[in-house]
């Protein structure tokens, strides 16, 4: 019998903490089945974050630098600095990359590091359990937003695509999400896309992806996929944010 | 090898890239922005990297990260922002990996002031980061000092995995000295088949982490690095010491004020009094028993520092009792004149030698 689907070599077979309907894990198998297509995931050297994703040396096939919460691109920066030629990718949520690590993702991407991120945003800090995050929309409670997120009193959420994008030295932004197959087959696209910009030594590349937290959301499964798309998805828009064009 | 003059910042960087570091992370801070400077100018040169960070926070952490890959890797900053560089430090220190950090303190709290100072004797000897760890302090006197511990503290990080913390002061980080370039004393050092190169298919993923969730590994990681720690306690200590076998009172000075100190004890040998000196090179691990060696009628320890006496208890430690401990020091970028140590020796004396 033919076989039609194998778990990607870019995954190790240790199983995840993640909660169930969390989208970490199908994140987690893009970004492995990417490094293997590309042929990277032996030179490639991944930097977890403080959050959800902290395990996330465990799960990656592939050499893994754990950081300080928002740390993770000064880490890539001195690795990719010291390894040019090596494969350097971050695995950031919203509290680690839009909260307390925003002046290293805005400077890795203003010096045009050859580096990728993938950014998990959703909208709540999953991890310490369920405080509200610089990406939790208006309205939206959390463990510390008892009464919703007010606008007064935290501003509006941060789109940090867009902010990057506005950096001459992000080349790649693209904002996918991964409720439906059909978003799951376009966030690969863009996985791809922002790894192969690396690879072609162009700058600095990010893919934010709109995730679910069913754990902290208080929804099942299946109510967190539709709460993200009619409450996420219209504050933060999906699709390509900045690409370089062929002759840049 | 002949001799050249140079300015302590600049020589600590020639040291560096003498012992091999191709890599600095740094953000600018007087007074040790010539060594940045120097980098940024030199290690392209030798096909290194130089790369001014956007702060204290990201350089200590693109340490992190360039240490991760076996690199040998440096940084420097000066009091406010080696505050900043913490955090880094103690998950370097826990994730075992080796670098050079340099610290040209200057006057605090808070902003302080640029003046030369002593005043990180706590933070660097305590751990001014969170967790059980340690580093070694090395403690240079003068330039040449200054060179041979930079390049010795390499081979120190290296064979204990660790990260190594160089101080002095804005004083040595600006004085010209003569200095040669010697390789230090020949250690084994293991070989780093830890660090994230990438595995090319050849072997299983490194990873670099600081992360035990589970109470029992991380208990059994602490105990392990205690152990390391010993090993350096061991090992490590340096310290120069004189004439504290038959010496009424000794001085404890480390750094710039050694050598005030030296000046003062000069002058009151030739008025007669009996005074030693006891000048701790490592900060970290101290050099607790070179004390005993103090004779016992010895009326009393003299710690000089500039700060407000922040060495005591290290002495204290030492001396389990055996002699009173006094202080002098002048702090906020002032330094003691040997003038003002030989009068607290004569008022520590109560009278004539």
């Amino acid at each position: 019998m033919a076989i039609v689907f194998e778990k990607t070599r870019g995954l190790t077979d240790v199983p995840t903490h993640y909660c169930p309907g969390c989208t970490h894990g199908i994140v987690h198998r893009l970004v492995g089945e990417v490094l293997e297509e590309l042929e990277v995931l032996d030179k490639a050297i991944g930097i977890a974050p403080v959050g959800c994703a902290v395990l996330a040396y465990n799960y990656f096939n592939c050499d893994m630098h754990e950081a300080a919460h928002g740390r993770a691109p000064a880490v890539a920066t001195g690795i990719k600095r010291v390894l040019p030629d090596n494969f350097v990718f971050t695995y950031q949520g919203d509290g680690d990359l839009a909260s307390i690590g925003t002046a290293e993702i805005v400077h890795a991407a203003h010096r045009g590091e050859k580096i990728s991120t993938i950014f998990i945003n959703n909208a709540i800090y999953g991890m310490t359990g369920g405080q509200m995050a610089p990406t939790t929309l208006i309205g939206q409670k959390a463990t510390t937003a008892p009464y919703g997120r007010d606008e007064a009193h935290s501003g509006k959420p941060i789109r940090m695509s867009e902010l990057l994008a506005t950096i001459d030295g992000a080349k790649f932004v693209e904002r996918v999400t991964v409720t439906t197959p059909a978003h799951v087959r376009k966030a690969k696209r863009a996985i791809k896309e922002c790894f192969e910009l690396q690879i072609q030594g162009k700058g600095f590349g990010i893919v934010e992806v709109l995730s679910t937290c069913p754990t902290n959301w208080g929804l099942t499964p299946e109510e967190s996929l539709r709460w993200l798309e009619d409450n996420m998805i219209p504050y933060y828009p999906l699709g390509n944010i900045k690409r370089i064009k062929e002759d840049d | 090898m002949s001799k050249v003059l140079m300015k302590g910042n600049e020589a600590i960087g020639a040291a560096a890239i003498e012992a091999g570091c191709k890599y600095f992370f740094g953000y600018p801070i007087t007074p040790q922005s010539e060594l940045p400077e120097y980098m940024s100018k030199k290690l392209p040169e030798i096909g290194g990297v130089f790369l001014q960070a956007e702060s204290e926070v990201a350089a200590i952490n693109m340490v992190y990260g360039a240490a991760g890959t076996g690199a040998r890797v440096m940084t420097s900053s000066s009091s406010p922002g080696m505050a900043l560089k913490q955090e880094g430090i103690s998950y370097i220190a826990g994730a075992e990996l080796p670098c050079v950090i340099v610290n040209i303190m200057r006057g605090g709290p808070g902003l302080g002031g640029i003046q030369p100072s002593q005043t990180d004797y706590f933070q660097a000897t305590r751990g001014g980061g969170n967790g059980d760890y340690r580093h070694v302090v090395l403690a240079p006197a003068n330039v040449q000092e200054l060179v041979d511990l930079i390049i010795e503290g390499f081979d120190i990080a290296d064979q204990y995995r660790n990260p190594v913390m160089v101080v002095g002061d804005g004083m040595m980080g600006q004085m010209m000295e003569p200095v040669e370039f010697k390789p230090p004393k020949k250690r084994d050092l293991p070989t780093k088949d830890w660090a994230t190169t990438g595995t090319e298919g050849k072997r299983k993923p490194n990873i670099i982490n600081s992360l035990y969730l589970s109470p029992e590994e991380l208990e059994k990681h602490n105990i392990k690095l205690q152990a390391k720690y010993e090993k350096m306690k061991e090992n490590e200590v340096k310290v120069e010491s004189f004439n504290i076998e038959e010496a009424d009172i000794v001085i404890a000075a480390y750094g710039t004020t050694s050598r005030i100190a030296r000046t003062a004890i000069a002058q009151l040998e030739e008025e007669g009094y009996k005074v030693g000196l006891i000048r701790p090179i490592t900060l970290w691990p101290y050099p607790y028993d070179e004390f005993k060696k103090i004779n016992k009628n010895c009326r009393g320890i003299l710690t000089v520092e500039m700060n407000t006496g922040q060495m005591t208890d290290d002495i204290k430690i030492a001396v389990e009792g055996r002699h009173p401990v006094h202080f002098y020091g002048r702090t906020g970028g002032m330094a003691p004149t040997p003038g003002e140590i030989i009068e607290k020796v004569k008022e520590i004396y109560g009278g004539e030698a």
